[in-house]
């Protein structure tokens, strides 16, 4: 299995990454190299075998139902590129 | 009908733990914007999620209600998409192994039990809220994390009326577990539908809707009947029906086109390496299956069998967990044989009172002593129905005794035949031609009669006295 | 000897017998900085934000200092480990002046135990994105065995700090080898520990199902000290393990008689530098003559770590990232239409080898390749895993090298990814087993490039990693050599 440049246009638009041309024409060579590589999986009979997800044998991992402190909103901001008043301000959505 | 409505709800449930799904921050409604939040919830880089006991034990509480099987291996994946209201840009959700399947509701519809398949109910997450202004979106994380279930129906539903019933058992239900405040206005309660129309007998599904913004049950009710419509008038005249998402306005009370399908959305679903996964073993679920309260159809056949009641009766009384529980407190206490007696009242009178008001028959405050004390009254004829009724009223208004009342309005009833001579007199004087239609065989005179006697003594005379002397007087 | 020049655990007894303190140490340091740094460039964001004199920094007072095991002592941490109020930006355009809120669980415990937090932060990889931390957005870090090589990758800035004496100990991050493969380069001790042993929290996230927090120190005593430090269950972290840690200098015996030890005969193939492949031969020759028994054991699966890693990593990472996208911190592009918004801020913000993962990773999740990428890639790492767990049945621990070369010249591999990715072949494999590995100073090649030992043990097994490697280095004299600079 290999990648297309329409493929790499549309998971850039997935992962909300702006391409320049000479971008996807550098990444659709060199993901074309690595693919290629990868491939190199698909001789394995795994058809039996089971995924590890995790790689650890604990499950039912859980904390209480107890509050704890929060960061006060001014903290919670301290970071933001933009803000207005106690929110996080983005460009309007349009849908 | 030439077609059949088919329809599926979705329902994301917030539950009403005290603190998040992932982090410890609180829950409560309505704080100043991003101050329930911390890094977790915010998605801050380096931060993780570990769930909340409580929440698991609500949600197994909630699918095992809804008759649902708990899967032995469950496990959380991220939906991967980018949205202002999700810090993480992806949200914490299930897919492949949800938390349970397979169930089941068993609802009342046009008084006739339906069972609605539930397709599954899953654990999440709560995005954030977005409030839009002109150049800019703001964005509070207050609301984000908050534990989610998303109880998906199967598309049982044939009708708007079917959904708003399927609605009202969930919600029943969903009120006797505990798990959520259940409060459309709060947004502790969501609903979308997937709406289509097929040809009776017609195996395909039809081209479906998805509606969305609906916040109230009769919303959704509302939605629906709007889109059976739009979507039967377009297949009516041979109009192409297209797969989009729509908007429920309910000032114009009409859908609008929020969307038309974009291709599949491509979520990239996979499991989050940051939760561990859950191994829900028997001995966990039959502990939770012992907590489980009695839930309303358990709680009606109860009513039916231990006091008599009609199924109809006994549904109403069970709708709410408080009325019920008020409900069987009355019932418990009143003290003849025939529970229907008391039972009517509830039904009858006190629940027109509740509406009135509205508010639950169990906000009332009426004292049940007071309530039985007055359909004593009722009973030895000492004072009348129609009066009973207002009594009742003002006990709810001054919480005074059922004795003051009538005492003060004066209105124990009047069976004595001298009593009521004069009116009896005065109104076969008026109304001649319901004396003649009397005589000349037409029963129903009588009653007209009898009800102009009552009028005329502020509803304290004994109807059925007053039947009897009249009759004997016109003989 | 410079104070600066001394193992932690050194100071640490000079502090205790009241023989310098923790100003003194810095100073050291800070001495040390104004010197090398022009050339080594281990840290980031410059000089403007160190201190011109520890009265500055932040210590502990007295009466603390004697109450804690750490003392006032100094610690380099990666730029990837939320530090309250310090700039934390993974090395990255995209986190630019980012200063977390809270401290990292582990810095948590160190802070405890009476460390100073280094006010700069070691250069990295952006993200943690590569084996040469060429790929920072402050430029790269030189070797400071040879300014003209890198220092290895991710945790490239620590190694080299510690090895040019900028540090006395440093923590790094290893999610593919990027603790022991740096370590490696730069000739100190590195160590990946168990999946889990470490907490992650505030951990910047490359790969989730990877990622440990791991010591880089300069002889095996320092990594077990700090290495018990910093592990522990934290229920903060979900995948942390709730298990003892024992006190690992106790492992410190020495005595490594009789240990079998298991040579993968697949980690000696094509493609290694011949000159590592004689001084990895003669270091299995020490443990043999120090009494350990080696036989040569079977990974089959090894040639599949690397394509199987460069999935699931990249996969983990494109989600793990997306919420780099300039709404709640960091750097934002701006724009009046929120999609071009995210787009132009993660165009920007990212470097190239970051937006080459990003779109690897959401390319093997998404619709359609899903089954054949992903899923393929899990159900390898159990036979990767399976490997293991069967050595591990007989072998008390495997014995390798951390690289199959040592430091290559800086821009040698920015080119090319995949040569670059390859690297990583011999440390992989313990990211996607869960396992613990430790590397050492074996030997130096001829041009006078440190070369690593790598030593791999069963889950939780560290004591072991630091049996065999404290015995190695007590019986050779590689840790003892210091840079020319």
């Amino acid at each position: 299995m290999s990648i297309d440049k329409e493929t790499i246009r549309h998971v850039a638009h997935l992962a909300r990454i702006e391409l320049q041309p000479n971008e996807l024409e550098k990444l659709f060579g060199e993901l074309h190299e690595i693919l290629g590589f990868i491939d190199k999986l698909s001789i394995l009979n795994v058809e039996q075998i089971k995924p590890t997800s995790h790689i650890l044998p604990i499950s039912n991992v859980l904390r209480e139902d107890e509050l704890h402190v929060s960061l006060n909103s001014d903290k919670a901001l301290e970071n933001a590129p933009s803000k207005k008043g106690n929110f996080f301000s983005v460009p309007k959505i349009i849908e | 009908m030439k077609y059949q409505t088919v329809i599926g709800l979705e329902v994301h449930l917030q539950l009403n733990t005290k603190t998040k799904a992932f982090c410890g921050c609180s829950t409560d409604f309505g704080k100043a914007p991003n101050s329930n939040v911390c890094p977790v919830c915010l998605g801050f880089p380096g931060s993780l999620p570990v769930y909340n006991r409580q929440a698991l034990n609500s949600a197994i509480k909630l699918a095992l209600a809804f008759n649902c099987q708990i899967q032995e291996h469950t496990k959380f994946d991220r939906k991967n998409y980018f949205y202002p209201d999700l810090p993480k840009n992806y949200q914490i959700s299930q897919f492949d192994l949800p938390l349970s399947r397979n169930g089941y509701l068993d609802i009342y519809t046009q008084n006739l039990p339906k069972r609605i398949g539930i397709t599954r109910v899953h654990l999440e997450e709560d995005a954030g809220k977005l409030i839009h202004e002109t150049g800019c979106s703001l964005v509070d994380f207050n609301r984000t994390g908050i534990p989610l279930l998303e109880i998906v129906s199967e598309p049982d539903l044939n009708s708007p009326s079917e959904a708003f019933d399927y609605l009202n058992s969930l919600k029943s239900i969903i009120e006797y577990l505990d798990v959520s405040d259940c409060d459309m206005e709060k947004g502790s309660l969501r609903c979308d539908a997937n709406i289509s129309l097929r040809l009776l007998g017609a195996k395909e599904l039809g081209v479906k809707t998805e509606l969305k913004n609906m916040n109230s049950f009769k919303g959704v009710k509302d939605a629906l009947t709007f889109e059976v419509e739009r979507q039967t008038q377009l297949l009516e005249t041979n109009q192409e029906l297209v797969q989009e998402t729509r908007l429920w306005d309910v000032e114009k009370a009409v859908t609008v086109v929020m969307r038309t399908k974009e291709g599949a959305k491509d979520y990239r679903y996979f499991p989050d390496p940051d939760l561990t996964v859950f191994i829900i073993e028997e001995s966990m679920i039959a502990q939770i299956k012992a907590q489980l309260p009695e839930l309303p159809q358990e709680k009606m056949r109860r009513f039916v069998k231990e006091y008599g009641l009609t199924e109809y009766d006994a549904k109403i009384l069970v709708s709410s967990k408080n009325d019920a529980q008020f409900a069987e407190n009355c019932i418990q206490n009143y003290p003849g044989e025939d529970k229907k007696e008391i039972v009517n009242w509830l039904i009858g009178p006190l629940l027109s009172e509740a509406n009135l008001r509205k508010v639950k028959l169990h906000a009332l405050n009426l004292n049940t002593n007071e309530l039985i004390s007055l359909i004593g009254f009722v009973q030895r004829q000492e004072i009348s129905y129609l009066c009973a009724k207002n009594v009742l009223s003002q006990l709810i208004d001054t919480g005074k005794t059922t004795q003051d009342l009538i005492q003060e309005g004066n209105l124990q009833q009047i069976s004595n035949a001298d009593a009521l001579s004069e009116v009896i007199e005065t109104v076969i004087h008026e109304n001649a031609k319901s004396v003649s239609d009397f005589k000349a065989g037409k029963t129903n005179a009588l009653m007209y009669l009898v009800g102009q006697v009552m009028k005329k003594s502020s509803g304290k005379a004994n109807p059925k006295v007053v039947g009897d002397l009249v009759r004997r007087r016109l003989s | 000897m410079e104070l600066n020049q001394l193992t932690a655990h050194e100071l640490l007894e000079k502090l205790k017998a009241q023989q310098t303190t923790p100003e003194a140490i810095l100073d050291s340091l800070y001495a040390r900085i104004q010197k090398i740094e022009p050339q080594v460039k281990a840290y980031v964001r410059g000089q403007a934000c160190l201190p011109s004199t520890s009265s500055q920094a932040d210590l502990p007072s007295v009466g603390d200092r004697h109450a804690c095991p750490l003392r006032g002592l100094p610690i380099t941490i990666k730029d990837n480990i939320c530090t309250e109020g310090l700039p934390t930006e993974c090395c990255s355009k995209i986190l630019q002046g980012f200063r977390p809120p809270y401290d990292a669980t582990v810095i948590d415990k160190l802070k405890k135990s009476g460390a100073v937090i280094f006010p700069l932060k070691a250069n990295m990889d952006e993200f943690a994105f590569g084996s040469s931390t060429e790929n920072s957005y402050f430029g790269p870090t030189r070797n400071p065995w040879n300014l003209d090589y890198v220092p290895g990758g991710s945790s490239g800035g620590s190694a080299a700090a510690v090895a040019s004496d900028e540090a006395i100990w440093a923590l790094g991050s290893d999610t593919g080898g990027s603790i022991r493969q740096p370590a490696s380069f730069c000739g100190v001790v590195g160590l990946k520990p168990t999946y889990g042993r470490v907490s992650r929290f505030g951990l910047i996230a490359f790969a989730s199902s990877l990622d440990q927090i791991g010591p880089i120190t300069k002889d095996v005593q320092d990594a077990a000290i700090l290495t018990g430090l910093i592990s522990g269950y934290d229920p903060g972290d979900s995948t942390s393990v709730n298990q003892d840690v024992p006190d690992y200098t106790k492992s410190l015996t020495g005595d490594i008689k009789n240990l079998k030890i298991g040579i993968p005969k697949e980690y000696f193939i094509a493609g290694m530098d011949e000159e590592v492949k004689t001084i990895i031969q003669e270091a299995v020759n020490k443990l043999k003559d120090l009494g350990a028994l080696a036989n040569s054991v079977s990974l089959p699966h090894t040639e599949y770590a690397v394509p199987v890693y460069y999935i699931i990593a990249t996969a983990e990472a494109s989600s793990n990232l997306a919420r780099f996208d300039g709404v709640q911190y960091g750097y934002r592009a701006s724009s009046d239409n929120l999609i071009q918004m995210y787009k132009l801020t993660r165009a920007q913000g990212f470097g190239q080898e970051a937006k080459r993962r990003i779109i690897l990773g959401t390319f093997v999740l998404s619709h359609g390749y899903y089954d054949a990428y992903y899923l393929r890639a899990l159900k390898v790492r159990t036979l990767i895993k399976q490997d293991f767990d069967k050595v591990f049945g007989e072998f008390d621990c495997i014995v390798a090298p951390t690289s199959p070369t040592s430091a290559f010249k800086i821009g040698e591999r920015a080119q090319d990814p995949l040569s670059m990715y390859l690297s990583d072949i011999y440390t992989i494999s313990a990211n996607l087993a869960g396992i613990p590995a430790i590397s050492i100073p074996c030997g130096f090649t001829k041009k006078g490039l440190p070369v690593g030992l790598q030593i791999m043990a069963k889950p939780f097994n560290e004591a072991m990693l630091f049996r065999v490697a404290h015995t190695f280095e007590q019986n050779t004299d590689w840790h003892k050599f210091k840079t020319k600079l």
